[in-house]
């Protein structure tokens, strides 16, 4: 495993994380996302379907209807798992399919169930670093977890 | 074959969230039976819809729900004229179990199919409450898992002019009443304190609403301003309890704002003479309170559901009586949408 930290100061700054990231990804990508309410994980996740050619409009969180599929020039499964309580129930959503397909998997508070995701895959957790305020600066620690995500890592810290 | 009751009438089933629902109505909209199983007991300790409790607790409620209903109705099977199924949006596996029944009841009886999309079903709630015409209109529906506004000509005709660009406003509230610290569903809960609550306490952002012709929603950052209010709060220590309502009810203000300003908005642009308002959060006392003071002013007509047809129910599945009356029918190869559908 190794890792990027990254700060971001503003929304803005967190898209161009999201465009920085990209195209880096390999296909079948899994991106586990983690930090508490409103840390900004949809924003992020926003940001990277912006980056491919997904109406940034179209993501939203998906807290209530707990999986989105975008179809940008790579196909996104966007899941979250903040309402579930136990690993079936995420099972029971199917998601080793999304897993298997070419795209990129997005989860948000995967933290929740670390046993669920795949054996390698890029984890993004999100924390608030300035004095609380709305001004909402945020350190986003990239790690890679299996070699073609800490290659994705090795490529950010370059 | 012959038939005890002499309207036609069809059987609607609702299962896209928690509430498994079933409904008889007839070609005049009227309300034959209706059946409501909630399953807000079995969720309060997971603070919020599971999905798997939910699809196995539709499974094991959809036929007694369906025979409860029919009974009320004083109908039986051989009465129906069509079967409607809510088939998007919501969650999965909540979703096929009522699109699985409706079906087969469908294959069996030899009757149409009649899809509806919950969203269009809640401002059609407007409708079957009144027995008013209200097409063209514009319709907003705000809820747990939606906040969209339409443009919507006709039963079988609505346009989607915008909606939230992250959280819907009833899962801020949500969200933001398990940042207070308040029980599941957290929503009507966060309302009632914000009753003793001072609105103006708390400056929470707007989102938009200096952007007027920007029909849209952002409630994340917003829920994200009352975390940083808490923290800061309770930086200091305890969170005294009036606090809390302060923070409550700055909080909806923010919400009802903005809710109002866009659904406003919209009538104006479209030049529409009337707007009709559905969705779980159309129940909150404070928001319809807005919206009527808004109305009177902008002389146009305002209709929101009644909170009994504001939360989900399969009366306003009735929608499907327009589609039977011009015949546009769904064949077997109906599937779930689960996701918001974007025409």
């Amino acid at each position: 495993m190794n890792e990027w930290c990254f700060q971001s100061h503003s929304p803005e700054d967190t898209d161009r994380l999201a465009e920085t990231l990209a195209p880096l990804l390999p296909d079948r990508s899994t991106i586990a996302l983690s930090g508490g309410l409103g840390a900004g994980k949809t924003r992020f996740v926003q940001g990277l379907a912006a980056a491919l050619g997904v109406p940034r409009e179209y993501v939203v969180s998906p807290t209530f209807v707990l999986c989105q599929i975008y179809y940008g020039q790579r196909v996104m499964h966007h899941y979250d798992l903040y309402r579930l309580e136990r690993e079936q129930e995420f099972w029971n959503l199917g998601p080793e399919e999304a897993f298997a397909a070419p795209g990129l998997v997005l989860i948000e508070w995967a933290d929740k169930f670390p046993n669920c995701l795949p054996a390698e895959y890029l984890e993004i957790e999100i924390r608030s670093t300035a004095e609380p305020d709305q001004s909402g600066s945020r350190a986003f620690y990239v790690r890679g977890h299996g070699g073609p995500f800490e290659t994705v890592v090795a490529r950010l810290q370059a | 074959m012959t038939r005890s009751y002499p309207n036609r009438c069809i059987l609607a089933l609702e299962t896209t969230c928690d509430e498994t629902a079933a409904a008889i109505v007839d070609e005049q909209f009227k309300v034959l039976g209706e059946v409501v199983a909630s399953q807000d007991r079995l969720h309060e300790k997971y603070h919020g819809v599971v999905p798997e409790i939910a699809a196995r607790a539709h499974l094991e409620q959809i036929l007694p729900v369906i025979d409860t209903a029919l009974r009320r109705a004083g109908v039986t099977l051989r009465d129906l004229s069509g079967i409607a199924v809510a088939y998007t949006p919501g969650l999965a596996g909540s979703l096929m179990i009522g699109l699985t029944a409706a079906k087969a009841l469908a294959v069996a009886l030899r009757l149409p199919l009649l899809g509806v999309n919950h969203l269009h079903a809640h401002i059609y709630a407007c409708k079957i409450a009144t027995g008013q015409q209200i097409f063209p209109c514009v319709g907003m529906v705000v809820s747990g898992g939606h906040s969209s506004i339409y443009v919507c000509r006709g039963a079988v005709n609505f346009e989607l002019l915008g909606g939230t660009i992250d959280d819907a406003a009833g899962e801020a509230f949500d969200k933001v009443a398990h940042l207070l610290g308040l029980p599941f569903p957290g929503g009507p809960f966060l309302a009632r304190l914000a009753e003793e609550g001072d609105p103006q306490r708390f400056a929470f952002p707007r989102p938009f609403i200096h952007e007027p012709d920007r029909l849209q929603f952002s409630f994340s950052g917003l829920k994200t301003a009352v975390r940083y209010t808490l923290e800061r709060i309770r930086e200091k220590g305890e969170l005294p309890s009036q606090l809390v309502r302060d923070v409550a009810a700055s909080f909806q203000a923010a919400v009802i704002d903005c809710l109002v300003a866009k659904a406003v908005r919209a009538v104006q642009m479209t030049r529409l003479p009337r707007l009709c308002v559905g969705g779980g959060v159309a129940a909150n006392r404070r928001l319809r309170a807005a919206l009527n003071a808004d109305a009177e002013q902008g002389g146009y007509e305002l209709i929101i559901a009644p909170p009994k047809l504001c939360t989900d129910n399969a009366v306003m599945g009735g929608i499907a009586i327009e589609k039977l009356v011009v015949g546009q029918f769904d064949d077997l190869s109906l599937d779930i949408q689960p996701g918001l559908v974007r025409v």
